[in-house]
């Protein structure tokens, strides 16, 4: 296999026992003398706690409490900034916010018990819309409400808008959405001696937990033990909310002296965690005659829930993606991250991308109905090439060819036939489904945004073995998207050794680096290239030592060298540390330079259909087409993508957040709805491989771009079919008649 | 945790349940109305059996139950009194692995592996029940167990890979 595993389909590396039920999920260990752990929390939106009481029938002696009187450190979640606590203490933000910790080894008198913890509350006046928020009547957060503002200008907007023919303005939204891994969150503390703590459980970044819980429990990191279990999936929702689970079962099992497990319900994990952010996007855009932008503004706000946490990143990746991948000189764009009293909105697959372009793509697709024109045709006259600048000035040094993408998608899908045969369609009489088809461009910037990845300075290790067994060291979590595999498979190439030689370990603060969390699309980009280095080092090495031939090299010759190395000298180990591709700048101040690396590229397109007696909408047929440079395992990205696809006709279709009064009140899966086998459209999946010089095997991000392109697209579509104005997501049928039908009198 | 403590507790005292798991009998103490989850999970250590929503929406506790695909979140105890119960622990094959959980292995139809045990008993139910679906039946008979990683492309596909291996190799066991 050796130097060509990359790009083939060798098995997944913990697959055999995920399919035989083995695979150990946080909830299927258990630990001598574990209790378990609950959670009470705020039953309002904002107010002031006047009193905790504990009520009658429950043994209270037996069981452990924990308040924020019990932290030892800090009572604050450290991530950006150290607003949100760790136990609300006075004051909650928002419901559901976590008051008390209980644990007992008998998890239904627990149950009993959490009932009987009355938590009351004096109200004050929440804040529940962006629009609320703006006005700043109610004060939530700081002096206005406000986490991040950001701006971006180049040339001059004004002017070209004075000169334009066609000037197009339009407001599109976007709504919270659940991630719903189906694995809900847990985590297992287990007190260490000295008053060290271990903490097992399900999570995308190990290192991002060690980090919040060293000041909360007043500890040094060593003495922080992060270990991730098998994670039954994350999307985002498992990036920062761990750190706080986290915390909470190790209150609880410093103060028991012993295990403790703490892991949430479905409506709990709804109603607690974190959400995509949702969003509302201003745009005035200027065009020529012949549809080519002249200016375009944006006015980007994203709700961030009641604490600051990862809202401010969020928003300057979808602020920078707020324009696609066009082409255009003239650009102000505004970006603000707001305060509500909902509970923290987070990281969700997109990271505030899929929001940003829903609006632009819908947009264009205005501008394009304004101006008479195709949406193809506007698009082809607009798309980026290379040695233009995006909206934040980053020169664009690949190649993108979208207008070959989206020819490939158009004639994959039949997108020109079908949009005459759905108009024909239409105008029979009697017709009571309605068919149309839409699409969507857009990129995705792989990695951290900015200097993120140069003040993450991430570093994997490598360690070869006696037997030539060698074993990949890197804090990137497997979470369902195969990093086990492809840094195995990357590592393999680079060594030019048999896949089955090489091993991921276990993310564990005690024996693997900080390679950074496990986000972004960048664990095959950036840290698959660390690896590759890795390798690369390991390999000279045993060269330099006169152990391998400069030419080449069969398994057995590897493995004997490992034996001999190590022999010598004991294990092999190497190290690399991320160096930015070379010529990256990035101006924070000024929101101007290379925002990412390299970008992934792509066009989608849907055919849906609308029962116009039920407003149903079902996405029929969906083509994704992206250039991701080379695809690493050709069936875990395709797997990704119609992952990722899933998730969109999700966003675009089905799956609404009912807040009432802040709080969710579709907190399960009978009422919060996500696609199933018979929702899913097929999906058929083409990659343009365009080997990319930086990346592992020429390999850019993929996890992420699979969810910014189907809401749009499935939206369009619709627009399409039925001819309404369609500008927010998700539309549910009673969506549609509404915008069809104009607003029901209620009966 | 579902049902509320109380719900469990006041339906009686504990029992002895006896019934078959995997072909092997087994006998353990719970309350009636215990879910039949808690009874594999915590009871017996059959942890391939996994929770998602304990509501009955996601499948990923199915189980058969006298060969019928049920979720075992919903299924108190004693219903399971004298039953016979199939979870993914039992599933073998020729070369170890079901065919079936080879062919998720091989067609990409695990990744994060949550709904994996689940998906498989409910293709195994099908696959009992006709050896030969199309992509529309596959469809149908897995839309009570939900996954967010795949996008089903790859379950559909490694039902339909297992249905033909099992067709040309005699039927599921
Ligand atoms: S846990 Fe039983 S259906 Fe979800
Ligand atoms: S593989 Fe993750 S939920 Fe199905």
């Amino acid at each position: 296999m050796g130097p060509t595993c990359v790009g083939q389909g060798v098995p997944r590396k913990e697959g055999e026992a995920k399919v035989a039920g083995r695979a150990a999920y946080v909830d299927d260990l258990r630990l001598p003398g574990m209790l378990h752990g609950v959670t009470v929390r705020s039953t309002a939106a904002r107010g002031r706690i006047l009193a905790v009481g504990f009520g009658d029938g429950i043994p209270w002696d037996e069981l452990v409490v924990v308040t924020a009187r019990d932290v030892p450190g800090v009572n604050h979640v450290t991530l950006l900034d150290t607003d949100q606590p760790c136990l609300a203490d006075g004051v909650v933000n928002h419901w559901d916010e976590p008051v008390v910790l209980l644990a007992h080894a008998d998890r239904h008198l627990l149950e009993e018990a959490r009932r009987r913890v009355h938590v009351e509350v004096e109200p004050l006046p929440a804040v529940l819309t962006i629009e609320d928020s703006l006005e700043c009547r109610t004060v939530v957060w700081g002096k206005d409400n406000v986490f991040a503002d950001y701006r971006v200008e180049r040339g001059d907007p004004d002017g070209a808008r004075r000169a334009a023919v066609h000037v197009v303005v339009g407001v599109y939204r976007t709504g919270a959405q659940e991630q719903l891994y189906i694995e809900t969150q847990g985590v297992i503390a287990v007190p260490e001696p000295e008053g060290g703590i271990s903490v097992h459980g399900s999570m995308q970044c190990p290192y991002y937990v060690q980090k919040a819980l060293g000041p909360i429990l007043g500890l040094p990191p060593e003495r922080v033990r992060v270990v991730q279990t098998v994670t039954g999936g994350g999307f985002g929702g498992k990036e920062e909310y761990p750190s706080m689970i986290a915390a909470h079962a190790a209150l609880l099992a410093r103060k028991a002296r012993r295990p403790v497990k703490l892991v949430y319900d479905r409506e709990e994990d709804i109603q607690a965690t974190t959400k995509r952010h949702p969003s509302r996007t201003w745009h005035r855009t200027a065009v020529d005659a012949e549809g080519r932008l002249l200016a375009m503004e944006v006015d980007f706000v994203i709700d961030g829930g009641a604490y600051k946490t990862l809202s401010p990143v969020v928003l300057s990746r979808g602020l920078i993606h707020s324009t696609g991948p066009y082409r255009c000189e003239n650009v102000r764009l505004r970006g603000r991250a707001v305060a509500t009293s909902a509970p923290p909105h987070g990281a969700f697959r997109g990271f505030g991308a899929p929001q940003s372009i829903f609006a632009v793509e819908r947009h264009l697709d205005r501008v394009a109905r304004d101006l008479g024109l195709d949406p193809v045709e506007l698009r082809r006259r607009n798309f980026l090439h290379r040695g233009d600048r995006t909206a934040v000035g980053q020169e664009v040094r690949e190649e993108p060819d979208m207008e070959g993408l989206m020819e490939k998608a158009l004639e994959e899908s039949d997108y020109r036939a079908r949009r005459v045969a759905c108009r024909r369609a239409r105008e029979r009489p009697g017709e009571t489904v309605r068919r149309g088809v839409g699409l969507a461009a857009f990129y995705h910037g792989s990695g951290f945004t900015g200097s993120g990845e140069v003040h993450l300075a991430s570093v994997a290790s490598l360690e070869c073995g006696p037997e030539g067994r060698v074993e990949v060291q890197a804090s990137s979590t497997e979470i369902g998207q195969g990093t086990s595999t492809i840094l195995a498979q990357i590592t393999a190439g680079a060594l030019g050794v048999d896949y089955r030689l090489v091993e991921v370990a276990p993310p564990d603060t005690d024996r693997v680096p900080d390679s950074g969390p496990t986000v972004a699309s960048r664990t095959c980009m950036v840290v698959g290239r660390l690896v590759e280095r890795c390798a690369g080092q390991a390999l000279e090495v045993l060269r330099a030592e006169g152990l391998l031939p400069g030419g080449g090299h069969d398994d057995a010759q590897f493995v004997e060298a490992c034996r001999v190395w190590c022999a010598r000298h004991g294990p092999l180990r190497t190290h690399a540390r991320y160096e930015p591709p070379p010529g990256i700048r990035w101006d924070p101040e000024r929101f101007q330079g290379d925002a990412y690396g390299a970008y992934s590229w792509a066009v989608y397109v849907a055919r849906v259909a609308v029962d116009t007696l039920t407003w149903e909408t079902r996405v029929e047929d969906l083509v994704a087409v992206q250039e991701v440079g080379r695809a690493v395992h050709p069936l875990l990205a395709a797997g990704q993508v119609e992952g990722g696809v899933a998730q969109g006709v999700g966003f675009a279709l089905y799956e609404k957040v009912v807040w009432r009064g802040g709080r969710v009140a579709n907190a399960r899966m009978t009422d919060y709805v996500m696609p199933t086998s018979e929702d899913a459209p097929p999906i058929r999946v083409h990659f343009v491989e365009r080997p990319y010089a930086h990346g592992p095997s020429g390999a850019k991000g993929l996890g992420e771009l699979p969810m910014d392109g189907p809401a749009p697209a499935i939206i369009a579509a619709v627009e399409d079919a039925t001819g309404a104005a369609l500008d927010s997501v998700p539309l549910l049928p009673e969506d549609l008649m509404v915008a069809m039908e104009g607003v029901i009198e209620s009966r | 945790m579902n049902p509320g403590s109380q719900a469990v507790r006041a339906a009686g005292g504990p029992i002895r349940l006896r019934l078959q798991v995997n072909g092997h009998r087994r006998e353990v103490d719970c309350f009636p109305m215990a879910r039949l989850l808690d009874v594999l999970r915590e009871g017996l250590g059959l942890t391939g059996t996994k929770e998602g929503c304990g509501e009955g929406e996601c499948g990923a506790c199915a189980v058969l139950l006298d060969g019928v695909l049920v979720q075992s979140c919903l299924v108190p105890a004693v219903q399971a009194q004298e039953a016979s119960v199939e979870t993914i622990e039992g599933l073998r094959g020729p070369g170890g692995l079901h065919p079936l959980q080879e062919a998720f292995l091989e067609a990409g139809g695990t990744q994060c592996g949550i709904c994996t045990p689940g998906m498989v008993l409910a293709a195994l139910a099908l696959l009992r029940e006709e050896p030969d679906p199309d992509e529309a039946a596959i469809r149908a008979a897995l839309a009570g167990n939900l996954c967010r990683c795949t996008g089903y492309v790859r379950i559909v596909d490694a039902v339909a890979r297992a249905a033909a291996r099992l067709a040309s190799g005699g039927p599921p066991s």
